[in-house]
């Protein structure tokens, strides 16, 4: 009699899957991106994903440009790490160009890089934990992250927009207390840190909703192009600063961490890690960079100063020259990357010899991670698509193009 | 840098290789676009080349040159440390390619997005639909013909979105006061 009772209970009741469309408004699908989930109770069977279209046009916007006004463009690219952008789209057109910035620019890029990829490891961190439910982490991060971008603002003027690089240069030298002022924040960060795992990293609900969720195996995240950290998370220690070292990368000392699992776990453990290799990378940049110039003295390419540019005729022509006709890049093409936020960043650019670009295709790890989303979401719940999204760190701005 | 890879593919592919240089740190090899696909699976599975990551494809748009298009892959080995780019030429009255989705994982997302902004079309894919437009957008807007002002009329809602923004009108009408729809 009793078995009767509970037999409907383990009746599959189910009989047919459920299509729901998750997004574009969806709080985490992050406004454009929306899920086409057949799921079958709770599970997701199918993943169709359609990442949507911001409207901005960066591509063709950069192709109307001249190469200096591209900048502030790459700004708006991965708008959490826009000095990260900035730099690795100011290395391709040196490339192409064929010329070297002097040493004290190559250390000043690689500490603001750093610093950035510092804002977008604690957003993507805090953020995270927020869509889970941990408000107390997000504040910490975001106030970690607020240290960060006074400094970014202390030496670029601005906070989020900062067209901070030049071709064959910087707009400006560091502050002379930033070293001071990075003392502090280092404290603070390595408390928030430390709090963040206190909250984080062995609370229940948050292991229960990350350990064995979003799994991609090494060879999933090679053949679907996966970088960075959702690369890293699966094992492959693949760090374009470690395997092909640009700016100061090469002189200084810092580990790649890896993941073993490739579950969302990993991926928060990756980023958490990195958070201390960046600030180590920047405490030995500090202690190794020396006085000098910060911009290159080809007249091809830098902007004189403005002494120059008032009182010789050279000064005034070179001025004009670069501003009016841009900077004249031989034609030709480089394909460029370097470690962005969230992954390789590549620039694969098109010069026809003039002083705009022909074509500049941004290799941009969002959009990349985005096609092979569905892999991590088919098989799992519903509900583990919220961390998922979170972990791989997908920015809007850089899917668009 | 090394010219490993070129040779490796002027070895294998000599007769469909049309060019080859090695420029800036890039190795590039420019091939005949029907032999793309084997050229890029040789690379891949070669125990020399080992060429596991399609890091991007894209296309250049020539506008006066014929052929004018140009679809450029660029491979990389993990294992191994190299890259190497793979050009092909397309012209613009027969703009198809072999499509290399087979091989790599993001080989697919990526044609879509060539397709969806030159109007390149991957022959033997298995869903080439736009992937960053709509469907209804007309024209490949990265194409150089294609005017930066240019501006697409604006889309009719679909009956059933029309008749719910009219339901939702009608309520915030007639009952003011109820605010939102669940009240």
């Amino acid at each position: 009699m009793a078995e009767d009772i509970y037999k409907p209970i383990d009746q599959d009741i189910h009989s047919e899957p459920m299509i729901l469309q998750m997004g574009p408004s969806h709080p985490a699908t992050h406004g454009t991106v929306r899920f086409t989930l057949t799921l079958e109770g709770e599970k997701v069977i199918k993943c169709e994903t359609e990442v949507g279209y911001l409207h901005r046009g960066f591509e063709k916007e950069c192709e109307e440009a001249t190469w200096t006004q591209v900048f502030p463009y790459t700004d708006r690219l991965n708008y959490v790490s826009p000095l990260l952008n900035n730099f690795g789209y100011a290395l391709a057109v040196e490339k192409l160009l064929g010329i070297e910035v002097p040493e004290r620019c190559d250390w000043i890029r690689t500490i603001m890089g750093e610093l950035s990829r510092l804002s977008d490891h604690l957003t993507c961190i805090g953020a995270g934990g927020l869509e889970l439910g941990a408000m107390t982490a997000f504040l910490y991060a975001i106030e970690g992250r607020e240290l960060v971008w006074d400094l970014i603002e202390q030496v670029t003027g601005a906070r989020l927009t900062v067209s901070y690089g030049r071709i064959g240069g910087l707009k400006d030298d560091l502050t002379p207390d930033f070293a001071e002022r990075w003392a502090y924040t280092r404290e603070r960060l390595n408390e928030i840190h430390a709090i963040t795992h206190k909250l984080l990293t062995r609370n229940r609900i948050f292991l229960d909703r990350m350990e064995g969720t979003g799994v991609i195996t090494p060879e999933m995240g090679v053949s679907y192009g996966y970088t960075g950290v959702c690369l890293r998370s699966t094992g492959v220690a693949y760090d374009v600063r470690k395997d092909h070292p640009y700016f100061k990368y090469g002189e200084v000392d810092f580990d790649v961490p890896v993941g073993k699992h490739g579950d969302n776990m990993d991926r928060y453990l990756c980023r958490m890690e990195e958070l201390v290799q960046s600030i180590r990378i920047i405490d030995q940049c500090l202690a190794k960079m020396k006085p000098g110039p910060i911009n290159t003295d080809d007249p091809r390419v830098a902007l004189p100063s403005k002494d120059k540019v008032y009182n010789t005729i050279e000064g005034m022509i070179s001025h004009f020259k670069i501003i009016f006709e841009g900077v004249q890049v031989p034609a030709g093409e480089v394909y460029s990357y370097t470690e962005g936020g969230n992954g390789e960043l590549g620039f694969y650019i098109v010069s026809n010899g003039t002083g705009k670009p022909w074509k500049i295709h941004v290799r941009s790890p969002s959009l990349i991670v985005m096609g092979g989303i569905h892999k991590l979401f088919e098989g799992g719940l519903l509900a583990d698509i919220i961390p998922t999204f979170d972990t791989v760190n997908m920015i809007g701005g850089e899917c668009d193009k | 840098m090394a010219k490993k890879l070129i040779d490796f593919v002027k070895k294998h592919f000599g007769d469909e290789v049309l060019d080859a240089h090695s420029r800036l740190g890039n190795d590039t090899v420019v091939v005949e676009r029907h032999r793309v696909s084997d050229i890029i699976e040789r690379l891949r599975d070669d125990d020399a080349t080992q060429m596991n990551m399609l890091r991007a494809i894209t296309c250049v748009d020539y506008l006066h040159r014929e052929p004018r298009f140009e679809v450029v892959y660029i491979l990389y080995s993990i294992a191994k440390k190299h890259m190497l780019t793979v050009r092909v030429v397309v012209p613009e009255d027969d703009c198809n390619v072999p499509t290399i989705e087979h091989l790599y994982g993001c080989a697919a997302w990526m044609e879509r997005e060539v397709w969806d902004m030159y109007g390149v079309t991957f022959e033997g894919h298995s869903d080439l639909r736009r992937v960053l437009l709509y469907e209804e957008f007309e024209g490949h807007p990265l194409r150089k013909d294609y005017a930066k002002q240019a501006s697409q009329p604006r889309l009719e809602l679909l009956g059933k979105e029309r008749d719910s923004v009219e339901e939702f009108n009608r309520y915030v009408k007639d009952k003011p006061s109820e605010g939102s729809r669940q009240g």
